[in-house]
């Protein structure tokens, strides 16, 4: 049970960041910051199908995480969000076709280990 | 680094500061104010609703609601293999401000958790933001 609501999570958090990446990038750079510019913004976001779903994949990891921590400790639940660092890098450079350079290889497993270490 | 990349690295590094900064404070401040509402486990949604009108929780959300922006703005521009090991720092400023406000104890352990987060941000943080050959 507990391993299963890890895999949700982890995979549901994964989803949810994957499409707002594409949304956003698809949208451009956004360039106008004024109080206007940003409402228009955010009525266009609210329309788009990619964000609509991640949202729902936000809520389902957020619902998850709450259940878990209802059956398992903190310590458990924590390293469970770290896996989700090397996984999300993986399918940026596979999806998004992201550069992906040893630095940043190096750089999210360290904070992988580090959010692991944080729960000892 | 012509006079655009560094105009988009510097609105990167201030984009980044608002995320994190928004999601620990909205953190620290919900976590305050479910403590203050007590229990919520419940399958009504009435203490839910309640709870949002504690201003703990109301900041909290409000403060969250600024972060998803943020962060959203950001992945405007930013890679996602950018942004998500560089806004962790999170972690390391909740630990810390649980240490100086709450006065929470840190183990070894989590010291080395920390120092590993820190020198894997500056990894990341130290590559080109954006993809590299393509224009953002």
């Amino acid at each position: 049970m507990k391993w299963l609501l890890v895999a949700v999570i982890v995979v549901a958090t994964a989803v949810a960041e994957l499409l707002q990446a594409i949304a956003m990038k698809r949208h451009g750079e956004v360039r106008d910051f004024r109080p206007g510019a940003i409402g228009r913004l955010v009525a266009l976001l609210a329309r788009n199908k990619y964000i609509l779903i991640s949202f729902g994949a936000l809520a389902v990891s957020f619902f998850a995480f709450m259940a878990l921590l209802s059956v398992a400790d903190l310590s458990f639940a924590a390293p469970a969000t770290a896996a989700s660092y090397v996984l999300e890098t993986v399918l940026a450079k596979y999806l998004l076709h992201e550069h992906v350079s040893p630095g940043r290889w190096a750089g999210a497993s360290l904070v992988a280990c580090g959010v692991a270490m944080l729960s000892l | 680094m012509n006079v655009r990349a560094a105009r988009l690295r510097l609105k990167t590094r201030a984009f980044t500061a608002l995320a994190v900064l928004t999601s620990v404070g909205g953190n620290f401040s919900l976590s305050c104010g479910v403590r203050q509402a007590g229990r919520l486990v419940s399958l009504s949604p009435l203490p839910y609703v309640r709870a949002l009108f504690n201003p703990w929780v109301a900041l909290g959300v409000s403060l969250l609601i600024v972060w998803l922006l943020s962060y959203m703005t950001l992945l405007s521009w930013a890679d996602l293999s950018y942004v998500l090991p560089v806004t962790s720092i999170g972690y390391v400023l909740s630990s810390l401000a649980g240490r100086v406000f709450l006065h929470e104890q840190i183990s070894p352990w989590r010291w080395a958790g920390i120092l590993c987060i820190v020198v894997g941000v500056t990894l990341v943080a130290r590559t080109a933001p954006y993809r590299s050959g393509a224009t953002p």
